[in-house]
């Protein structure tokens, strides 16, 4: 960390820590913004997809003569036209442990879920596409679907891939402390939770999409699409395509968000580019609302079965977990359907000192529209699943909740976990006092004491989590995947003019990269923040990058661009230091110069060290080459860094609907250093509404034949400005001490605390009930329900 | 075993989708300018302004109403522009987010009031909803400049935002009906 | 999610459009504000072949009490404009449709749809469906030859489908006579999605007690109806929480994803409770007041 040190002048504003208005803004707020879908370039032709109408069955015959009759298509194409390979995510786990599965681009003999493409029409315009679409005719033999976990698992279930046995497609056991049965048999206490969450769809506001086109020129694809993961993309659309990666270029324009099901790579835009191809035409896919919810990328779907043992004093002693996620037809790619249980298996421990663990963690497939991660990615329900069982445990033992948390947080650090995770310093402890704190301070224990005893259903919620957010190379390698991501590669190039364009392998989906990572380049080379620009999303300008999730952008991408702008940096310093004839360590960097430590009134601009890199190369030293550019890789090597949280809330329970309303909420959070605050707060803020739509409202269930309840936001119930409520943030700051800026990663953490803490404040409501709650979305129903069980018991038909 | 073909009335070719597309002559008045445009009367108001007149700004959403991405004003009030024919527009006047700032280069000192409280809140991230919100929010502060911030709420919960969490965009809102009530109160005080 | 082609007809008169319906036959279909059947178009649920646009006729946009004290809302009459009117163009005694009006999705759709479109379409869980059959409305009707005016009770069949001929137009909803003592509440996992049951209570309050009073219900039959036996607690001078009780029991609701029988069977005596309570509290001088 020194170069900072001696990076800025004494006094010098420093950008880092200041909610510095976004660059994004001005063209998002004025209409000028470009999304995939306002590409517009010329001859442009549409595609839809013709897609299963079965969950679960054979093609017998696809007839597409009928499309292509319709005024306006112009071409229709099936798997077999466009022979492309097929999209294969792999571990590197022994066949015990996962089986891969492949995804063609188009179903070919075999389709798996309704909605799952079977041919592309290519028409004038969307409309006519669309006209095509319904004049596709397809045979199927109909199979039985699975459409469900346990439905999977069982003996003479029929199986989704021939080559899955019981539909498991991963299936490990992890740690297993030594003794861990005896812990249980012997503990003072056990208790159990069993739990089964809902199955949600991340819903970006844009859909997704792609505009194809091959440039003759550059002998290159050109894909336009909204993709967190733009190089993972071209290795995709480069394999699957049969082309070098280098004749394929992705470009990401701005995205409408992503949450995680734009990490993946999907079928429809790899195939809008097969067909783009063949044709030799810009070829534009948009996704429908229809579509993106049943036949996008869902996730969520889980089934835990957790025991945990406890001593007399409330302290775990034991945790014994059985996950099984019901990861829907295919595996994703790059993460495969190991995601969700592998990231439930060896993370599930979480904040807490637990000293014995065991768990098993199954990814089963089922005929439903496949899994992808989803903000969160398993965390937003283990999480939810360990609150429950300390809440649970403390009313068998008689202790506050609050208070039992306490004995159990993790409180000195680094600390190394039963799952071998080694955790870097945070506010455990802290954050939880501070929320109680706040809460009690606000009145609501009082308020929850008068409502009590005036028969009203007051409740008051809490969740402590960490968010691991580094994960650099050694972190996904542990997982075992085939294709490791991690680390993150950055050049900073100065221009004649002396400004800085700064390239990063993230790829921000409204995560304001623009802004912040620019301010961290601006700081490091005390240059005006108007100087620098960031590209993102665009794989022949950036070399490589592993794109934006598991909030890597901050951690990773940002210690990348710190380094690659410091080593810039470094390059004027040296033509400084030759013009003056000091070393290099007499120079330091400030206010859009090169200055002398010894006499800080001796300056070069950086505009005037420019023009001598570029314009006079003439006068350098041998030793210096011209141009100004630098590059910078960035990995973190341990077990990554780990942001935390404590949420508060507390819920009233309308007696006669069961509705769940949130009087209020509160968020303690630590993301390490806050390159701009009103940024880590949007994503608090954005988080947390995700999370308690996961708790109260949304989700998708398949009915027997394998059809999706959600085919439109009349049934997946997204909330709005009605249901959510305002959150009040509190930031705590343990600085990072291996990422370049000490910030750690804001990206997940709302959504990952706010099912827990709805679902224990729920459940604190419920209290004089004696009925406890564990499975998500609590519908008003089920609440009210709980509320009325005699009533319901009577009027049973 | 059974076979499934496709259900019955999907089945049924439309005649009409065999026939070359009819074509209609479209004028519309859209931010103050007119505009001529000749196509398939099943072109939606956001697909015509979107795709014809080249107004990118209006966002698609969901077509069926819920999300508001695509709200725009018609005749000064907010509505969807998904739910709506490009012919049933015919004689309206339409504004879009294109006309809110002062200039209309997109530089930040052009931005108009509305869209200077939505920045200076984070109201926005990805900013795919924004302009939805921006003009839902226009037409009904022209409408209601006294609203308080539980009707303001009650006038955000049309839309739908995945990003914000819906707080910042509410305090937008409010901040910018603050102001603009200051400010007309300052230009009474004055005379 | 693009509507299938349709050929597009901007209707001039109320005479003209009958005639033309008649002409295009049943495949034709009427768009007003459109705020239901343009999503269902969207979703190809809906393929009219014949669009006939009656946006045009200003005829059918006025609202207004006539001397007869009933309550006259042209068919083109958007929920925003019943939503925001005066109270001297509304008259004594309809405040409740004001108030309503806040149920009806959100102020997007309030501006554009109307409340001849909500009738016609017939949605069993629509706020004006249930208004109309609770309130006693009477539906003014014109077909080639000539017009008819219909009760509300009778005019809806089941879920989107009612009387109305195909070369009929829906011109008129006349709200015979005030209601000052009456709501509308409903219940929804979201505000503004359509509702999972829906109340509606007029009561007739006379020298400062509950005389009797209708019971309306939307979403719990295919179509909204009116609860006699609830109606009979009201006369009797039962409470409203056995009103409430005597509706739950008297109904049969659907079971669906949206939830059981038994829960809406316990919506249902929330909501009734809720409506009486509400429109006891009504009074007209009041919300004169909040406007």
């Amino acid at each position: 960390m020194t170069r900072g040190e001696d990076g800025a002048r004494e006094g010098e504003g420093r950008l880092i820590g200041r909610s510095v208005p976004r660059r994004e803004d001005p063209r998002l707020l004025t209409g000028r913004g470009r999304f995939v879908d306002d590409i517009a370039l010329p001859g442009t032709l549409h595609a839809q997809f013709v897609r299963s109408t079965v969950a679960h069955g054979e093609i017998t015959a696809i007839d597409l003569s009928a499309v292509r009759a319709v005024p306006g298509v112009i071409a229709a194409f099936t798997a077999e036209d466009l022979a492309a390979g097929d999209i294969v995510a792999q571990l590197d786990r022994p066949p015990q442990e996962f089986v891969p599965t492949a995804m063609p681009v188009l179903a070919r003999d075999r389709v798996r879920y309704v909605g799952e493409p079977v041919a592309i029409v290519v028409a004038r315009d969307a409309y006519a596409a669309e006209d095509g679409v319904e004049a596709a005719r397809v045979r199927y033999v109909v199979r039985p679907p699975v459409t469900s976990e346990a439905a999977a698992l069982a003996d003479d279930a029929p199986l989704v891939h021939a080559e899955a046995a019981r539909n498991t497609l991963v299936d490990v056991e992890l740690f297993a402390t030594d003794g861990i049965d005896e812990v249980f048999a012997t503990a003072d206490r056990v208790v159990r939770v069993e739990a089964r969450t809902g199955r949600q769809n991340a819903l970006p506001l844009e859909t997704r999409g792609a505009v194809a086109h091959w440039d003759d020129r550059e002998e290159q694809l050109v894909l336009h699409t909204c993709t967190q993961v733009p190089h993972q993309v071209r290795t995709v659309a480069s394999r699957c395509l049969h082309l070098a990666e280098r004749a394929v270029r992705v470009v990401v324009p701005d995205m409408g968000g992503g949450f995680g099901l734009k990490c993946v790579v999907g079928r429809e835009e790899i195939a809008t580019a097969a067909a783009a191809l063949r044709l030799r035409r810009p070829v534009k896919w948009i996704e429908d609302r229809k579509d993106a919810l049943s036949a996008s990328f869902l996730a969520r779907e889980q089934h835990y079965d957790v025991r945990a043992a406890f001593d007399a004093n409330g302290r775990i002693l034991a945790l014994d977990a059985d996950v099984v996620c019901d990861m829907g037809a295919y595996s994703c790619y790059p993460f495969t359907a190991g995601i969700e249980p592998l990231m439930a298996a060896a993370e599930m421990p979480g904040v807490y000192t637990v000293p014995a663990y065991r768990v098993r963690g199954r990814a089963v497939a089922t005929n439903k529209a496949p899994s992808a991660p989803y903000r969160g990615v398993s965390r937003p329900q283990y999480v939810m699943v360990m609150e429950r069982l300390f809440e649970r445990a403390a009313r068998e033992l008689d202790l506050d909740p609050v208070e039992i948390r306490r004995r159990n947080l993790i409180t000195s650090f680094p600390y190394t976990g039963v799952n071998g995770i080694t955790y870097d310093p945070g506010s455990y402890r802290e954050s939880l006092d501070l929320c109680e704190r706040t809460l009690r301070a606000e009145g609501w224990y009082e308020k929850r004491r008068t409502a009590r005893a005036e028969g009203r259903h007051l409740g008051i919620g809490y969740a402590c989590f960490s968010e691991r957010t580094g994960y650099g190379s050694a972190a996904f390698a542990q997982r075992r995947m085939a294709v490791v991501p991690g680390f993150d590669l950055s050049e900073a190039r100065m221009d004649p003019s002396g400004a800085v364009t700064v390239t990063t392998g993230t790829m921000s989906h409204g995560q304001s990269h623009e802004t912040t990572l620019a301010q961290i380049v601006a700081d490091e080379l005390g240059l005006d923040i108007d100087k620098v620009r960031l590209h993102q999303g665009d794989t022949d300008r950036i070399a490589y990058g592993w794109g934006t999730f598991a909030s890597r952008s901050a951690a990773i991408g940002g210690s990348a661009v710190r380094l690659a702008a410091g080593r810039l940096g470094d390059k004027l310093r040296a033509l400084a230091a030759a013009r003056w004839d000091v070393p290099v360590d007499r120079t330091a960097l400030g206010r859009g110069e090169v200055f002398r430590r010894d006499d800080p009134d001796t300056a070069i601009g950086y505009v005037e060290l420019a023009e001598l890199a570029y314009l006079r190369a003439d006068l350098l030293p041998k030793d210096i080459e011209p141009g100004l550019t630098a590059t910078a890789s960035f990995d973190v090597f341990n077990d990554g860094t780990f942001s935390n949280a404590t949420h508060g809330t507390v819920v009233e329970l309308a007696p006669d609907t069961g509705r769940v309303e949130i009087l209020r909420y509160v968020c303690v959070e630590d993301c390490g250093v806050a390159i701009n605050p009103q940024v880590v707060e949007g994503q608090c803020r954005g988080g947390i509404a995700q999370g308690i739509a996961g708790a109260l409202f949304e989700r998708v269930t398949y009915d027997a034949q394998g059809e999706p309840s959600a085919t439109s936001f009349m049934d997946y119930k997204v909330p709005t400005a009605h249901e959510i409520p305002d959150v009040a943030i509190h930031h705590l700051q343990t600085p990072c001490a291996f990422t370049e800026t000490g910030a750690k990663g804001a990206g997940e953490g709302g959504t990952i605390g706010a099912p827990a803490a709805v679902l224990n404040a729920v459940n604190d409501a419920l209290r004089p009930t004696g009925v406890e709650l564990d499975d998500t979305p609590i519908t008003p129903e089920t609440v009210h329900r709980a509320l009325h069980r005699r009533h319901y018991q009577e009027s049973t038909r | 075993m059974t076979t499934h073909p496709r259900p019955p009335d999907a089945a049924d070719a439309d005649a009409l989708a065999l026939q070359a597309p009819e074509l209609q002559l479209m004028v519309l008045d859209v931010n103050g300018e007119r505009h001529e445009v000749i196509t398939e009367p099943r072109r939606t108001l956001v697909d015509v302004l979107r795709h014809e007149l080249r107004l990118t700004g209006t966002h698609v959403g969901c077509e069926h109403g819920i999300c508001g991405a695509c709200t725009v004003l018609v005749d000064d009030r907010p509505v969807r522009a998904c739910l709506m024919f490009a012919a049933q527009a015919e004689g309206a006047r339409i504004r879009t987010v294109e006309s809110l700032s002062a200039g209309s280069c997109g530089r930040p000192d052009e931005l108009g009031d509305l869209q200077r409280a939505f920045r200076e809140r984070h109201a926005l991230q990805c900013g795919f909803c924004t302009p939805g919100f921006l003009m839902l929010a226009e037409g009904f502060l022209a409408e209601r400049p006294d609203a308080d911030r539980e009707q303001i709420r009650e006038v955000v919960a049309a839309n739908l935002c995945r990003c914000t969490g819906y707080q910042p965009i509410v305090e937008a809102i409010e901040q910018c009906a603050a102001a603009r009530r200051a400010a007309r109160s300052d230009v009474r005080k004055e005379k | 999610m693009k509507p299938a082609p349709f050929r597009y007809h901007r209707a001039r008169d109320v005479h003209g459009t009958t005639q033309l319906l008649a002409e295009l036959g049943e495949d034709a279909k009427v768009i007003a504000g459109g705020q239901s059947l343009v999503a269902m178009m969207n979703f190809r649920l809906a393929r009219p072949r014949h669009l006939v646009d009656i946006g045009a006729l200003r005829e059918l946009d006025h609202l207004g009490v006539g001397p007869d004290g009933a309550l006259r809302i042209g068919a083109l009459t958007t929920h925003h404009t019943v939503e925001t009117a005066p109270d001297e163009v509304l008259g004594t005694g309809f405040a409740v449709l004001r108030r309503a009006m806040g149920w009806i999705g959100h102020l997007p759709i309030r501006a554009r749809g109307t409340v001849g479109g909500s009738i016609a379409h017939a949605d069993a869980t629509a706020e004006w469906c249930l208004l109309a059959v609770a309130l006693g409305a009477r539906l003014r009707v014109a077909g080639p030859g000539g017009q008819r005016l219909l009760p509300a009770e009778g005019f809806f069949l089941g879920p989107y489908t009612s009387v109305l001929e195909p070369d009929e137009l829906l011109t008129e909803i006349v709200f015979p006579r005030p209601a000052p003592h009456a709501a509308l509440t409903e219940f929804a996992e979201r505000k503004g999605d359509f509702a999972l049951v829906s109340a509606v209570v007029d009561l007739d309050i006379g020298a400062g007690r509950v005389r009797g009073g209708r019971v309306g219900l939307g979403g719990v039959a295919p179509v909204p109806v009116r609860v006699p036996a609830a109606e009979a607690v009201l006369a009797g001078g039962g409470s409203f929480a056995e009103c409430a009780a005597v509706a739950a029991a008297a109904v049969d609701p659907p079971d669906d994803a949206g939830g059981s029988t038994a829960y809406r069977r316990q919506l249902v005596r929330a909501l009734v409770e809720r409506a009486c309570t509400e429109a006891a509290e009504a009074t007209e001088r009041r919300e004169a007041g909040r406007r």
